[in-house]
């Protein structure tokens, strides 16, 4: 993978963002997104196939058919094959997958993809309507107002009733101070502006179930984010074709794909089971261990999935997710530095972007381009992955990646 | 009669207006609140919007709708239980577009008064007009079978006094919202020795549903809110008028209206609120108010020359405020009104010499908004007004003597039986005037 781009990620805590002033559109932002990316690969005539990541256009933005928009981002892109791809959250990851099938395939050699939502068209109390068409919609009826906030408030409740409250609430508001953290260092967070000073404090505020859901309160959550994100995926002959240095481009190692079914309640509240299984594959693929990763981006979109994650993953035993995040080892000083650039909680959650955005993240820690969030990438841990998750841990997708 | 059945058939007066509208906005909420309960899921519940103007009454079902939707947007998660047997309701959309139909399809615009003449409840609110109050109680009351109970919104006019002119027997009381009534969390509530007490019981209940609180002041012309606010305003006069002295009216004007702001630190200066409650408005007051009140004299030249000018205040049906004491734009204070000139003179013109006399502000000081949502608060002030103490200069000074005469105000509020008790007071000036402190506190 090569040639990474992140727009900003728009919403409530970026000083641009007004609800009530005109802002950046869909195509817009594939644009900003796609052309950047284009530009370092040498232009669109080095590109083979395009894929475009979008959750829900069709609804947040009333827009469809949107492998259309890769000629409008330069027209030396019109005839190319693109195609469109959705997987709920995570659509990123599916649209990495697919790029790199293609590669794999060698129909192409090079592959843009984009991410993209936007989703402050709507006020977020109907965003929850659009969201939850993540989730099975016979389920909606009997679901929460804020659909998947309640889903993962349930798996919280499950988890505090497992493990204990107090340790896991704390952990919850030490991710949330590490996300913001991270954040401050990357100028296209969404909360890159934040200032707040007692963090952690004001993530242990009592959740409000009149208002919102049981078991989290709103810094708990991931924000209502716009955003693209894009990345080029190409073979080595792809690399020569752009005259990209090997230093600059990172190798996918391990890819794993997962699926559970979606009319289907989680096997077990307190486990990510699904996230385990695409998690394994993908190491099995690279053939490596999680101690020789030096990064991981984790699909934080609530607190407790983080928590979750962390256990899914193998870092830390049932329960002890809360343990090994207030030991401090996900911070970016920790021992395995999560969510470099905050996460879907600081950095910003643009759905179908969002997996896209974990890569160029990667990319950029891997090939040092990542300038004031930049971790240490140990000699001896020159791997890094992602985990994308699609609604209540249904449709996963976990990437191994290699320094070049 | 239970709560909900009386609350069956309703009817405000001068639906249509600033306090109406909210009050009708209100109740058409606790109707549908009503409805929910499973054992009144039967009961109608009819709300007549009267007002005498059609295009008041549509522009009226327009707001409603609005607030409707916000009220079923801020509250989504109580309406999809509410709503939980409705199979056909499952996006929130469409259960908030369900309840605002709910909600409106509880009123009845109506022009004409024969409709009141159903109702168990008429909420009163149309101008302040004394005469006119009692002509339309009388006659729905005379033509009405139910004995129905009145609940006026009189900020100003005494309830006893209501009651004998309109022949109520008894059946009137005095529930006095504050501007705009959907937003603001406070009411006034006011019983003569001859209410009914079944009408306060209602009210408690009432009040409590839709989420406000209320004080009970004594049936004294003007009650807490408008007897503080009407010797805040006669003060400010005489202030103008000692400054006068060494500057232009002007001058004295905007220097009087900075102090009882920024020094005083509240949300708006003295004559910036005449301007917002409307200068007509506050001369109708104190008109109404004057019969009642033999030693004080409450009457203001400064207001009577506006309006003979033809300077009202008061607010654009946007919401948007009007020229009146101050001319204004996006809200803010460009220049003040000169009677003597016949127009206005730009703010930037005088202000820097008003500013150097008054000085600047002690250390510590914060503007309102800011202080206002600090959890500290308390502190802030502490610290403030001991600074203002301190101060030699004219601005702290004059701060100083208005605070004495705020809180001499408030002192005979309770004194001359207008509130019960000094916490009365102080929530009226926190929760109605939206002050940051009340007259009766620690600070000095």
């Amino acid at each position: 993978m090569v040639a990474g781009y992140n727009t900003i990620s728009m919403g409530t805590g970026r000083s641009e963002f007004h609800p009530k002033k005109s802002r950046p559109d869909l195509e817009d932002y594939i644009k900003e997104a796609g052309e950047n990316v284009l530009i370092q690969i040498g232009g669109a005539q080095n590109v083979d196939e395009c894929v475009i990541a979008n959750f829900i256009a069709s609804r947040y933005n009333k827009q469809a058919n949107l492998a259309a928009f890769f000629p409008y981002i330069d027209p030396g892109l019109t005839n190319k094959p693109c195609v469109r791809v959705e997987g709920a959250c995570a659509t990123g990851g599916l649209g990495l997958a697919t790029g790199i099938k293609s590669v794999l395939a060698e129909t192409a050699d090079v592959v843009l993809v984009v991410g993209v939502e936007v989703q402050n068209s709507v006020k977020a109390v109907y965003g929850a309507d659009i969201l939850s068409a993540a989730g099975w919609y016979k389920e909606r009826k009997d679901g929460h107002a804020h659909f998947f906030p309640g889903k993962f408030s349930d798996r919280a409740g499950a988890y505090f009733n497992a493990y204990g409250r107090e340790k896991t609430r704390q952990a919850m508001a030490r991710w949330y101070y590490n996300a913001i953290e991270n954040a401050r260092l990357c100028p296209t967070a969404q909360e890159f502006e934040n200032q707040q000073k007692k963090l952690e404090e004001l993530a242990l505020t009592e959740p409000n179930p009149r208002m919102f859901v049981d078991h989290l309160n709103v810094y708990d959550c991931s924000k209502v984010s716009d955003g693209a994100s894009a990345i080029a995926i190409v073979s080595d002959e792809g690399l020569k074709r752009c005259g990209i240095s090997k230093n600059d481009a990172i190798e996918v190692v391990g890819l794993g794909q997962a699926e559970y079914d979606l009319t289907r309640a989680p096997e077990d509240p307190v486990r990510l089971t699904t996230t385990e299984v695409a998690v394994k594959k993908a190491l099995d693929m690279a053939g490596i261990t999680r101690e020789q990763l030096a990064t991981v981006e984790c699909h934080d979109c609530f607190t407790i999935a983080a928590i979750m994650a962390i256990e899914a993953m193998g870092f830390a035993k049932p329960g002890e997710g809360s343990d090994f995040i207030l030991a401090g080892h996900t911070s970016r000083e920790g021992k395995i530095p999560f969510n470099t650039t905050g996460g879907l909680i600081g950095w910003g959650h643009p759905t179908g972007a969002t997996g896209v955005h974990q890569a160029v993240t990667i990319w950029e820690q891997l090939t040092e381009k990542a300038g004031n969030s930049q971790v240490k990438i140990p000699a001896d841990k020159p791997y890094a992955m992602t985990v994308n998750m699609g609604g209540d841990d249904k449709t996963l997708v976990s990437l191994v990646y290699k320094k070049c | 009669m239970k709560y909900e059945e009386k609350l069956e058939n309703v009817t405000v007066l001068g639906a249509a207006g600033k306090m109406g509208s909210g009050i009708l906005y209100l109740t058409a909420t606790e109707m549908v609140r009503q409805k929910f309960i499973p054992a009144n899921k039967n009961r109608e519940f009819v709300l007549y919007a009267m007002d005498t103007s059609h295009k008041a009454l549509t522009d009226l079902l327009t707001y409603i709708r609005e607030q409707a939707w916000k009220f079923a947007e801020k509250n989504i998660v109580n309406l999809r239980k509410a709503y939980q047997d409705r199979e056909d309701l499952i996006d929130n959309e469409q259960i908030i577009r369900q309840y605002a139909q709910d909600l409106l399809s509880t009123i009845r615009p109506v022009t004409r008064i024969e409709s009141a003449f159903e109702s168990n409840i008429i909420f009163e609110a149309i101008s302040e007009n004394p005469d006119l109050k009692v002509e339309l109680m009388s006659t729905i009351n005379k033509n009405n079978r139910n004995k129905p109970w009145f609940f006026t919104n009189t900020s100003a006019i005494p309830i006893s006094w209501l009651d004998e002119q309109a022949q109520l027997n008894g059946r009137i009381m005095g529930v006095h919202f504050y501007n705009p009534p959907a937003v603001q969390k406070l009411l006034e509530v006011v019983k003569t020795e001859n209410t009914r007490p079944e009408l306060s019981y209602f009210v408690a209940d009432y009040i409590k549903n839709i989420g406000k609180i209320f004080v009970p002041a004594y049936d004294v012309a003007g009650f807490i809110g408008n007897g503080y606010l009407m010797r805040d305003v006669l003060y400010a006069e005489k202030l103008v008028n000692k400054l006068q002295q060494d500057f232009s009216y002007v001058q004295s004007v905007y220097m009087v209206n900075k102090i009882s702001q920024d020094f005083l630190i509240r949300p708006m200066g003295i004559f910036q609120l005449a301007d917002y409650v409307g200068i007509d408005v506050v001369q109708f007051i104190m008109s109404v108010m004057k019969p009642h009140m033999s030693k004080e004299n409450f009457h203001s030249p400064l207001i009577d020359q506006h309006l003979h000018d033809i300077i009202k205040g008061g607010q654009h049906p946007d919401g948007s405020q009007k020229d009146g004491i101050f001319k204004y734009e996006k809200g803010q204070i460009t220049a003040v009104y000169d009677p003597g000139k016949k127009r206005y003179l730009p703010v930037s013109e005088f202000s820097q010499e008003c500013d150097e006399y008054l000085g600047e502000f002690p250390e510590g000081w914060q503007p309102w908004k800011k202080i206002n949502r600090n959890p500290e608060k308390g502190e802030l002030l502490k610290k403030y007004f001991e600074n203002l103490r301190l101060s030699k200069k004219p601005g702290a000074q004059l701060a100083l003597d208005y605070i004495k005469k705020f809180r001499e105000i408030a002192s005979d509020l309770v004194k001359n039986k207008v509130a019960f008790k000094f916490d009365d007071v102080n929530a009226v000036l926190i929760y109605g005037f939206h002050h940051a402190y009340g007259p009766v506190n620690d600070y000095l």
